[in-house]
């Protein structure tokens, strides 16, 4: 496993902030030779990875690798066929309050009339029973809401429909729903998936702006990792049941992801720095690009 | 009270049971619900047209916003199955209407939201359990007038006793419903997030189907199988358009459902056609209204904004 290199002094800014014993030596997320089997296929075969309080870790690979199962298994939806997987040291089980969480969008939210505030509000008692009376607890509710929507900034337009959003809209209040429980893990799928250039950019900023202020740890699965490039601290790269992790330098060359693939699979950096993976097969040819030098 | 042709009018059904003389509808609109109520039958009509307004305007918020409207109206063609099964072997035509549609529901919830292709699997059930009802009913022959009234809705044969079985299970299904109202509506928008946050989406699935099923059974005695649109899923399509706060599309759902059944019942008294036609005469109408209303506005928005471009 290869250390992690800059992100230290946020680890100590989140340390002071999350009250929690033994924060400094005990890793968020630990996989522990996890396998994980789906129908006939193995998704994850003997994975283990470690992860540090107040990381920022983007998850790679070609689509159908398992980084979704990644997320996944983190949130307890799936359960590993052997192997161990503990969050906050405890093995991860369903509707932990310390994850927040925004799913890979779909188009159903393209028609949905409810507007953006009530989302973002169901992140902190939608789970609960009942029907969720008038009073104190609801206007201190709607002032946690108001103060995240204000901190994705989406104040402009919370009260609208978030049928009418675009889809950078959109992704700041389903973030601001993951942040409103005030998690320690936010995990994120595709994030900047179906945004345009621009957007993916200021997303992805805006990201990396809220998890260091709030000292979180997070896991973003995304397809291209040049957006992020100044937000992450490791890559995580999936590939044929295997995994890898580090620095993009480390993790996205010749040499590592052949072997991951274990198929001849070249690196090719352009003039700007930017990083083509190119394989025989097609599943691996799909650009990534890396930090300028 | 049952009414022995349930095509008759009011006019003509008040004057055969003897009750009060009728006098024709007047703008003195205070004298004319006086004289509505009057009559039994009436007050019975009205008590469970309430009901069920109520009920249904809620539950149709979830129907909309789970798009289970076509779920909803396979459940009343299951509903007539079970009614005429009932008819039959000699039960209540309600205990048969509420077993198909429970069961079914349950079924279908079961079978849960991301099956693929589930309107062609409901829409192959629905014609099978259409068959069915048809088989049943040439079984029990001579009773033409109890297909009718499944068909169609016969909220003015209605009895004390059904207005009160109808308010227990109205009462239970809104019960049920405020008990579910957060996790319900949370994972009806986002069932992703809900089942991460531990909301169990599967479950409350079935629970909300067999809460649809009790009240498709009660709303079929107002507008009947073939209608039950009108009342389950128009004033909650309106409600849906016209804000975007869950809490108060609701309340508005209801309201709209709550006029609908009212002036549809209040003109009947009056008109010589049926109750379902102007139930769902007026749910029409208002959501072709609200629409219209939209696209003018919208219309207006848009040209707005190009003057200020142009200037």
């Amino acid at each position: 496993m290869i250390e992690r290199s800059s992100s230290d002094s946020r680890l100590e800014g989140s340390d002071a902030r999350m009250n929690t014993e033994n924060d400094s030596a005990q890793p968020v997320i630990e996989l522990d030779h996890v396998s994980v089997r789906l129908g006939a296929r193995d998704i994850w075969r003997e994975a283990s990875l470690s992860i540090a309080e107040g990381e920022f870790i983007v998850a790679l690979g070609p689509n159908g690798a398992g980084k979704s199962t990644l997320l996944r298994l983190l949130l307890g939806l799936v359960t590993p066929s052997t192997g161990r997987v503990s969050i906050f040291g405890e093995p991860a089980r369903r509707g932990n309050p310390y994850i927040g969480y925004v799913p890979q969008r779909r188009t159903s939210e393209a028609g949905m009339s409810v507007r953006g505030r009530d989302l973002v509000a169901l992140g902190i008692d939608g789970h609960r029973w009942g029907v969720g009376l008038p009073g104190a607890a609801r206007r201190q509710h709607a002032q946690v809401v108001d103060e995240v929507i204000e901190a994705v900034g989406a104040s402009a337009y919370a009260d609208r429909a978030v049928g009418q959003l675009s889809g950078g809209e959109r992704q700041r209040l389903l973030l601001a729903q993951a942040l409103v429980g005030a998690p320690r893990l936010l995990l994120l799928d595709e994030p900047l998936a179906s945004l345009d250039v621009r957007s993916q950019g200021v997303t992805a900023q805006l990201i990396g702006r809220l998890a260091r202020e709030r000292g979180v740890t997070v896991v973003l699965v995304a397809h291209d990792v040049n957006p992020l490039l100044s937000s992450l601290d490791r890559v995580l790269y999936i590939a044929h049941g295997g995994v890898t992790i580090g620095s993009p330098d480390e993790v996205i060359t010749t040499e590592r992801l052949s072997a991951l693939y274990d198929a001849p699979v070249e690196v090719v950096r352009d003039r700007r720095g930017r990083i083509f993976v190119v394989g025989l097969d097609e599943e691996c040819a799909h650009p990534h690009v890396a930090q300028e030098v | 009270m049952a009414l022995s042709l349930p095509s008759l009018t009011i006019a003509f059904a008040a004057s055969r049971l003897g009750g009060p003389a009728l006098t024709p509808f007047s703008w003195n609109l205070f004298a004319d619900v006086q004289q509505i109520f009057q009559y039994a039958f009436m007050r019975n009509a009205f008590a469970a047209g309430t009901i069920v307004a109520i009920v249904a305007g809620v539950v149709g918020y979830f129907v909309v916003l789970r798009s289970l409207s076509f779920a909803g109206h396979a459940l009343s063609h299951i509903g007539f199955a079970g009614a005429t099964a009932a008819v039959v072997v000699g039960a209540s035509p309600v205990a048969g209407l509420l077993v198909f549609t429970v069961g079914a529901g349950l079924g279908m919830g079961a079978l849960g939201k991301r099956i693929y292709g589930r309107d062609v699997v409901i829409g192959i059930v629905l014609a099978w359990m259409l068959g069915l009802g048809v088989l049943f009913l040439s079984l029990y022959t001579g009773y033409a007038t109890e297909a009718y009234a499944l068909l169609f809705g016969e909220i003015l044969g209605i009895s004390q006793r059904d207005v009160l079985i109808t308010l227990i299970a109205g009462i239970i299904t809104l019960l049920a419903i405020a008990a579910i109202y957060r996790p319900l509506l949370f994972a009806s928008l986002d069932e992703d997030v809900a089942e991460a946050r531990g909301v169990p989406v599967r479950w409350l699935g079935v629970a909300f189907m067999a809460l649809l099923a009790l009240a498709v059974s009660e709303a079929v005695q107002v507008v009947g199988v073939l209608l039950i649109f009108a009342l389950l899923v128009t004033p909650a399509a309106i409600a849906e358009r016209l804000t975007t706060r869950p809490e108060v599309a609701i309340l508005l759902s209801v309201a709209l459902a709550l006029g609908i059944t009212w002036a549809g019942l209040a003109i009947a008294f009056y008109a010589p056609y049926p109750v379902s036609f102007f139930i769902t005469t007026i749910a029409f109408a208002a959501y072709v209204v609200v629409r219209g209303a939209q696209a003018i506005r919208d219309a207006l928005a848009a040209r707005a904004q190009q003057t200020a471009v142009v200037a």
